[in-house]
């Protein structure tokens, strides 16, 4: 085929993709992929994970359709999909889609079961139950899906082969279809996963409807409980969801079509209205964007009425936890500055406010101890938690990369240690820590106690909004530009004459009081405080939820959170999956690893700088039409442009 | 010269020094006449730990004058740009910012009197808009209306730089960050403009485009004390110049005197 006619015909400047057999593949690419995949499901199988989530149903009654199968079942589908995948850059020919990535899949795929083969044949002949935990007859007969080896060596090459094409096949169909059956198929993962939390909520909202009057209970402390009724959406939840847990086999199917059709009929309109949010301007877009903050308050407010203890726990949890984060944006997100003992701050807000509080924190405090409500501690324990940035922040701040981070490391030790050392024993109890924290009083407000998390919810919802504020405000304001400059070129940012070490202790500070508010609703949820809660482990997780979410973005930290401490949990509370429990510091590693490769600028993109963009390609255009007179006009515009 | 050790080479060069010095004498009393200096190093002397990087160096840059500092690796360039805003710390001598001492006086304390720095290639905020870059050069004004009007006059002054204003500094071309750096610079609103090495890192068309708007910027009356390794293009705008030898002043002249210097050809003009 001549160059000139492939030109015409793509019309993009792009020659027309060739065609190729089926069988004439990148061998050597297949074989280290598939040998990659063979690694990665032997490792997951050893980790324990299908074992361990073989219990948790995806479609009841399908014995293969279970989480902890999953797992395994992942890694061909994905591995078959990234086979395919080809970068045609300008003057390149691309490959029609066609055979061809079907056999790479399934070649790619059988590979990878090779891998579990190996295992099944290794296992039924060797025992190394003693280095490999779960090398055990449960795994085997998970593998062999108890039918025995003769099954085993076979199985999973086939399993594998399929599963890869099926991945490959994605390849060859339209983008929109694509989509389609990919919405469909997390839809359904989705509410397997998420059927306690659905369950929940969607019960609790049909109950309400069917007798509003529940609704008034929610206010009253001593009414007496109204008798249950049923759910006006229980035909709905029990058409979807078995008793035994995991989705009927008919749910899962219409779930899967209404899925993939809102899929096809919807994704046009999203795009839509975001165009049109995003197109808009000036108070427009003010009206437009309070309405949305509006929306999202309300429904925040009201979710915690419709959700059970166990998720209004489970969402405080995450609101402490994104408290923490978005302290430490703050400090790592837009100062640069690597605190990798970011924990210590979140210990002395939760010890100074229990020291306040409790009517007798330790014996070695003198009688003359005041035993402050929770507010009037907190007012205490911010002061306490700036000092603390302050002292920890004044010795460290002079240091640089990886010398700060180190050092800042055996702060957050420190401080931990302090509080479990004998010599601070009467002070702050030590292993036994302190225990006897009452509940926060708000007088008419009501009292926040961990023994009723929705109130916990509230104030920690209260808290964040105001971090979230502060941090929006901050991000857009002098310091918030000094610290970015710090961030971006430390020596540059002096020669401006930003007085870096007063600018960087400033966020220090900063950091330190967002985490303090949150170690005081720590202590007052928990009612009790141990320096066990208080382990690294919270600084790295934290640290973790601010990198998925991407550095320096309020949105992007948001979204980790709710992911990360959400769905798989933190430090030591489990999330809404608690089977992964174990798992997750397993996952958080592959997530960061995976994130750090494929895209280091977070989850979230930055709306701001996307936003940024598009008013550059205004502008430029509005320049090139003659609109805009850069000699005159400047002002006007640049007025609008120059972030205040 | 006040060396007391100085090695014969030196001596050599002192001595051609001192025939020019008469010739070119008129040109350095039009310098002083511009009145008392803005800057001035009086023996200064700076240590990186024990070692001795700027041996008793002397200087003076005027109000309005444009000169420059030559010297080849090294020879303490960076380190007189440094110990002039404040990021270094003379151990002798004296910093004196209109004929105060302000060895102990933060880089801030400088900056707000009007000592501004164009760093080393450029070295913009890369992942901040231009925007954002040229907000932080005004880190220290608080006045909102004259910072809305200087940024009026660089938009006037750049163009380009007005079109590409929120997009991310890293994402522009070589002579684009040029003007984003500039821009930045007089945002402070300098008296003084410290340039290290302008033409560094730049296409050859871009440094003579460069070189003309610092000109630009002197013609403005503000002061600019160029560091160089282009000696021949330095040289050719400024009207006095020093060339600096492992932390010591060779030599001090007018421009015109040290592009006719023999010794100056040999070793930064490459003539045999």
């Amino acid at each position: 085929m001549s160059a000139t006619i492939a030109t015409d015909t793509a019309g993009q400047g792009m020659p027309e993709a060739v065609s190729k057999g089926a069988f004439d593949l990148d061998w050597a690419n297949v074989a280290k992929s598939g040998s990659i995949a063979a690694l990665i499901m032997t490792f997951i199988a050893l980790s324990g994970m299908p074992d361990g989530l073989d219990a948790r149903p995806i479609v009841d009654g399908v014995r293969v359709l279970t989480i902890g199968y999953l797992t395994l079942f992942a890694v061909p589908l994905a591995f078959g999909w990234m086979i395919g995948n080809e970068v045609v850059l300008e003057g390149m020919v691309a490959t029609k889609r066609g055979p061809r990535d079907l056999v790479a899949g399934a070649a790619v795929g059988a590979l990878g079961g090779v891998g579990l083969t190996l295992l099944v044949v290794l296992m039924s002949n060797f025992d190394l139950r003693d280095p490999l935990v779960n090398w055990s007859p449960q795994l085997f007969n998970l593998l062999t899906f108890d039918s025995g080896v003769g099954v085993g060596v076979w199985v999973w090459i086939l399993i594998g082969a399929v599963l890869g094409a099926i991945g490959a096949s994605l390849r060859l169909l339209p983008a929109k279809i694509r989509r389609a059956v990919i919405v469909m198929f997390l839809t359904v993962v989705g509410f397997s996963v998420l059927q306690g939390l659905i369950d929940d909520i969607v019960g609790n909202v049909g109950e309400t409807i069917r007798d509003p009057g529940r609704f008034s209970e929610f206010f009253g402390e001593g009414d007496t409980p109204r008798p249950r009724v049923d759910s006006v959406f229980d035909p709905v939840i029990n058409f979807i969801y078995s008793q035994t847990g995991g989705l009927k086999l008919v749910g899962a199917i219409v779930l899967a079509l209404v899925a993939g059709a809102l899929s096809l009929s919807g994704r046009g309109r999203i795009k839509a209205a975001k165009a049109s949010y995003n197109a808009k301007t000036g108070p427009e877009r003010t009206k437009q964007t309070s309405i949305m903050i509006g929306i999202t308050a309300v429904l925040l407010i009201l979710l915690p009425f419709f959700s059970g203890k166990i998720v209004n726990e489970l969402l405080a949890n995450v609101g402490i936890f994104l408290l923490l984060a978005l302290g430490l944006n703050i400090v790592v997100g837009l100062a640069g500055i690597l605190d990798l003992g970011y924990v210590a701050f979140f210990a002395v807000g939760g010890y100074t406010t229990a020291v306040l509080t409790a009517p007798k924190p330790g014996d070695a405090w003198p009688e003359w101890l005041p035993t402050l409500p929770w507010w009037g501690a907190l007012l205490v324990t911010v002061v306490f938690a700036a000092i603390t940035g302050l002292m920890i922040g004044a010795p460290v701040i002079r240091m640089r990369g990886d010398y700060l981070a180190i050092v800042t490391l055996g702060f957050g030790e420190i401080i931990r240690l302090l509080f479990l050392s004998d010599w601070l024993k009467g002070y702050f109890g030590g292993a036994q820590g302190i225990t006897n924290i009452p509940a926060a009083d708000f007088g008419p407000l009501g009292t926040v106690s961990g023994v009723d998390p929705r109130s916990v919810f509230y104030l920690v919802l209260v808290f964040c909004a105001l971090a979230i504020y502060v941090s929006w405000r901050l991000e857009r304001s002098r310091l918030g530009r000094a610290w970015m400059a710090i961030r971006e070129d430390e020596s540059v940012a002096e020669a401006m004459g930003i007085n870096t070490v007063n600018v960087k202790l400033m966020a220090f500070v900063v950091g330190a009081v967002l985490a303090s508010f949150s170690g005081a609703i720590f202590s007052a949820k928990v009612g009790s405080i141990f320096p066990s809660s208080f382990l690294i482990l919270v600084s790295i997780i934290i640290l973790v939820v601010v990198i998925v979410g991407g550095m320096g973005n309020i949105m992007g930290v948001i979204v980790g959170a709710l992911v990360l401490i959400g769905v798989l949990g933190g430090p030591k509370q489990p999330g809404l999956l608690q089977e992964f429990s174990e798992y997750k510091l397993l996952i958080y590693g592959a997530l960061l690893i995976w994130m750090m490769l494929k895209r280091p600028e977070g989850l979230v993109p930055n709306v701001r700088r996307s936003r940024e963009l598009h008013q550059d390609e205004f502008l430029q255009d509005a320049w090139l039409k003659g609109e805009v007179d850069t000699d005159d006009e400047d002002g006007e515009l640049a007025t609008e442009v120059a972030p205040a | 010269m006040n060396d007391d050790n100085n090695s014969p080479e030196v001596d050599e060069t002192d001595g051609a020094d001192a025939e020019t010095v008469e010739a070119s004498a008129p040109a350095k009393d039009t310098a002083k006449d511009k009145g008392n200096p803005i800057l001035e190093f009086r023996n200064i002397n700076t240590h990186y730990g024990a070692v001795h990087i700027l041996k008793d160096v002397n200087l003076a840059i005027y109000p309005g004058e444009m000169v420059c500092l030559l010297g080849g690796n090294a020879s303490g360039k960076s380190t007189t740009l440094k110990t002039l805003l404040g990021m270094v710390t003379p151990t002798t001598g004296e910093v004196v910012l209109d004929g105060e001492v302000v060895n102990d006086k933060p880089t801030s304390y400088r900056v707000e009197r009007g000592i501004t720095m164009v760093p080393e290639n450029r070295r913009l905020f890369k992942r901040l808009s231009v925007a954002e870059n040229l907000q932080l050069g005004a880190y220290l004004r608080n006045d909102k209306a004259g910072i809305q009007e200087d940024l009026e006059r660089i938009y006037s002054m750049f163009p380009r730089v007005y079109e590409r204003l929120s997009q991310k500094a890293g994402t522009l071309s070589g002579g684009e960050q040029q003007m984003v750096a500039m821009g930045r610079a007089l945002m402070a609103q300098p008296r003084v403009l410290l340039m290290d090495e302008p033409s560094m890192g730049l296409a050859p068309t871009l440094v003579q485009t460069n070189f003309e708007l610092i000109e630009q910027i002197h013609q403005e009356g503000i002061a600019i004390f160029m560091v160089e390794q282009n000696a021949n293009m330095a040289l050719s705008l400024a009207d006095r110049g020093w060339v600096l030898q492992t932390g010591r002043v060779v030599l001090d002249d007018t421009a015109d005197a040290l592009l006719a210097n023999p010794d100056l050809r040999k070793s930064y003009l490459g003539e045999a």
